[in-house]
């Protein structure tokens, strides 16, 4: 499905933002991709769509070369993946509906897309997107007027407009607080599963990496300094990718329900399982 | 904190008044060099008390021959009137359509580096010089009458437009053209999904005020023969009849005053 | 569900607009566009001389460069006078606009009949433009900077006084309030009360309006009210196009000065 074959990104200031990094993408899941700020998290995710433009390396969707495809091609390719953003980025001034039909600005001509007139499969998909992101009813509410969870399922459900074979995901929750964080994060995770689709995910928050991704990938310093199963990811791992600091609390693979009261629990079970694992 | 305490018999605490020119030395030299400048440009410039002091009784001597004001010649007023107010509709109908793709370029945001660089020029040009030179410009190549002053009235009406729809889109938060460009969206369609419902208010509120200012500006480029009710004020003025001027101006400053109302209505109404 | 639910929950039509609103929208649409051509109905549209334009504008531009340098000697006091015209001019206006603004600000004012009657002086000292405002003085005292003066003045008061007194009325109300529970008089509250909040605004006001009142000033003097207007009318007239680049450069210089230090002035102040 996707794969990155030593990607490298120096910005003209001089930064190395990405060094030789490599990965492939070849089945439905969720890969968070975690490390410190200016690991390069951002810049990968956008040079896969060429929001930013890599130095060096390939990018190649089903084996289609991003890199090297010209503007008209780049906006097809960009069609195929879908991304949601950090701090929602939907035009503020349009309703929830026209945000959803955005999705679709890479398939319709011109004067649909001006005189808002897609096509009933659209629509129809776009009412049925509504209705599975929670947000029935909404359809002619102002982007501006919605609550900061309530918009970033308009970006999730624009981002799935497009039918997209992949999901790029940045920060999708850096914005919210803990609980819309992890409604965002259980409905990434149905959808994924429900539409067959592979989403990576730039996560700050490792527990919530953990918690809801089936494979973590850490970057620091614009190198991969790990990639495998989230559960993998021990103090050690978390020490090579951020630093030395006391993980203790922070590796877990807590079920996302548990309450409060049995973190302590939990707590004690998993450093008696790192110890010995 | 403790207070101080000095128990000496010196002066009570001094404060000084917080100023808006903190030094001292720079308060009162910019004051010194202000006086002094007052002093110096009044004598480059011969300006005495005599020439003031006839001017007085002659202004007087105006006033009485104003008062009355003269509307007999109405349809004269009416004609210009009229004819000005099609000028600011005409300038501020073509100056929105020109300036949307001036503007675009003027962002830098948006159109390549040297694009934005013309545009910017451009802009920057036709609001440096007054519309009088520029309707002096348009005369000598038009001849006299109202299209020298629509064309003038474009100029200016473009330049402004432009350069708020040019900020405007720089303003605009990053975010949500990145979102729509990674859709995979064309150009066209960005500015249409995304730029215009942005701007969109703002340019029509910018639009109507200018709309507004463009009455005002017409009243005046008729001075230098470029149509309006300006031309027929000045035809008054050299023939020195000043009763008729009072109702000119009193026309103008009316028709002012409607614009002013009208576009504030309407800029009311778009929010 | 049924077929027909699912088609009501679901629909594949959405419009952003009502019929009612779409028709409204096109209604005004039309509106606007007869208006346009209303507008520019009565003008005689010499379309030979619009297909000719970029021939003429070249030609001109041609006759234009170089500029001619010499002319400079007889440039030099003319600019200069502008600018005195237009720096003397917002001083005086500083002096005047200051108290009328109080009058045209709601909370200040003494009764309705004087607010009114301030209104009415900024409302007309802006209606009418600088250049007309030259017009009426150059008949009162006669060609020459001095009526430059009186109209720059006369048509600064209405710009500052409106952006003072929408200061005025702006400001905290609790801050001179407090001042007024002290048992001040009135005129202390303004200084203590007042004055300080809208200081910054009319420092900052009287600078913007001096660098408009340069641009203005190049041109009094097509009217006779002095600078160097009448300098480039001539020229003009006379087809001495490299002088009139000259001056037009000139004008395009200082005019960019006065817009660079009204900006960092203004920076400073906020």
């Amino acid at each position: 499905m996707l794969t990155i074959k030593d990607l490298n990104k120096v910005y003209p200031t001089g930064t190395r933002a990405l060094n030789h990094v490599s990965f492939t993408v070849d089945q439905p899941q969720i890969i968070a991709i975690i490390g410190p700020s200016g690991a390069g998290k951002s810049t990968l995710i956008r040079c896969i769509n060429r929001l930013v433009k890599p130095t060096s390396g390939r990018v190649l969707l089903d084996d289609i070369d991003i890199t090297s495809l010209n503007r008209r091609q780049l906006r097809r390719a960009r069609r195929r993946m879908g991304m949601i953003f950090q701090e929602y980025n939907l035009v503020d001034r349009l309703t929830v509906m026209e945000n959803l039909l955005s999705g679709r600005l890479g398939y319709v001509s011109f004067w649909r897309a001006w005189r808002r007139k897609f096509p009933p499969e659209d629509v129809k998909a776009a009412f049925k997107l509504l209705e599975r992101v929670g947000l029935e009813g909404y359809q002619d509410t102002r982007a501006d007027a919605l609550s900061g969870g309530q918009r970033q399922r308009v970006g999730i459900g624009r981002a799935l407009m497009q039918a997209p074979d992949l999901l790029l995901v940045d920060e999708p929750t850096a914005s919210l607080d803990p609980k819309t964080s992890r409604q965002i994060m259980r409905l990434l995770v149905e959808l994924v599963q429900e539409r067959g689709t592979p989403a990576l995910v730039n996560i700050h928050d490792v527990a919530l990496a953990q918690s809801f991704s089936d494979r973590i990938i850490g970057l620091r310093g614009g190198e991969i300094v790990f990639d495998g199963q989230s559960s993998g990811v021990t103090e050690d791992v978390l020490t090579a990718i951020y630093g030395e600091e006391d993980w203790s609390l922070t590796v877990r693979k807590g079920d996302d329900d548990s309450p409060a009261e049995k973190k302590a629990d939990k707590k004690n079970g998993l450093i008696r399982e790192a110890a010995t694992g | 904190m403790s207070a101080p305490q000095s128990h000496t018999a010196s002066a009570p605490p001094r404060w000084n008044r917080l100023r808006m020119i903190e030094t001292p030395a720079l308060r009162y030299g910019l004051l010194i060099l202000g006086v002094a400048y007052i002093v110096w440009s009044v004598g480059v410039l011969d300006i005495n008390w005599h020439r003031i002091s006839t001017g007085i009784p002659r202004a007087g001597n105006m006033f009485s021959r104003m008062v009355p004001p003269d509307f007999s010649r109405w349809s004269l007023l009416v004609k210009g009137v009229l004819e000005s107010v099609q000028m600011a509709l005409a300038a501020s109908f073509f100056g929105m359509l020109l300036a949307i793709p001036l503007g675009l370029c003027g962002a830098g945001n948006l159109v390549p580096r040297p694009v934005y660089l013309v545009a910017r020029i451009i802009i920057i040009l036709s609001r440096t010089f007054h519309e009088i030179i520029i309707a002096i410009f348009f005369v000598k190549i038009f001849g006299f009458g109202p299209l020298a002053g629509v064309l003038t009235l474009i100029v200016a009406s473009t330049s402004f437009i432009s350069k708020m729809i040019a900020e405007d889109i720089e303003n605009m938060t990053p975010g949500q053209l990145e979102a729509i460009r990674a859709t995979g969206a064309s150009f066209p369609k960005l500015l249409i999904y995304c730029i215009s419902p942005n701007t969109l208010p703002r340019f029509l509120g910018v639009s109507i005020y200018r709309l507004d200012a463009n009455i005002r500006h017409s009243t005046v480029v008729g001075i230098v023969g470029a149509g309006g009710i300006g031309q027929v004020l000045a035809a008054t003025f050299s023939r020195y009849d000043y009763d008729f001027s009072l109702a000119i101006l009193i026309a103008i400053v009316s028709l002012v005053f409607l614009g002013e109302f009208f576009s504030s209505w309407v800029r009311g109404y778009l929010r | 569900m049924t077929v027909a639910e699912h088609a009501a929950k679901y629909p594949e039509i959405w419009r952003r607009f009502s019929p009612r609103m779409t028709l409204i929208r096109y209604a005004w649409y039309l509106g606007i566009v007869a208006v346009a051509v209303w507008s520019i109905s009565n003008l005689d549209l010499p379309w030979f001389y619009f297909l000719d334009a970029h021939t003429q504008a070249l030609d001109l531009a041609e006759r234009m460069w170089p500029p001619d340098l010499e002319f400079w000697q007889t440039l030099a006091n003319p600019l200069l006078e502008t600018i005195h015209i237009a720096t003397l001019g917002t001083i005086f206006t500083f002096v005047i606009a200051f108290p009328i603004a109080f009058l045209a600000a709601r909370n200040t004012t003494f009764n309705s009949a004087t607010w009114f009657i301030g209104r009415l002086i900024l409302v007309t000292s802006r209606s009418v433009n600088t250049v007309v405002w030259g017009l009426f003085f150059v008949a009162i005292f006669g060609p020459g900077p001095l009526a430059g003066i009186w109209a720059i003045a006369f048509r600064s008061i209405g710009f500052m006084g409106k952006l003072v007194a929408e200061a005025i009325e702006e400001i905290d109300e609790g801050v001179s309030e407090a001042i007024e529970a002290t048992g001040a008089s009135r005129l202390q509250v303004l200084v203590y009360g007042i004055l300080p909040q809208v200081l910054p605004v009319i420092y900052g006001t009287a600078v913007y309006r001096w660098d408009i009142n340069i641009r203005e000033s190049t041109v009094l003097g097509f009217v006779g009210a002095g600078g160097i207007g009448i300098l480039l009318y001539s020229s003009i007239n006379q087809f001495q196009w490299r002088e009139v680049s000259l001056i037009l450069l000139s004008v395009f210089g200082v005019v960019l000065v006065s817009e660079f230090v009204s900006a960092l002035v203004r920076q400073r102040i906020s």
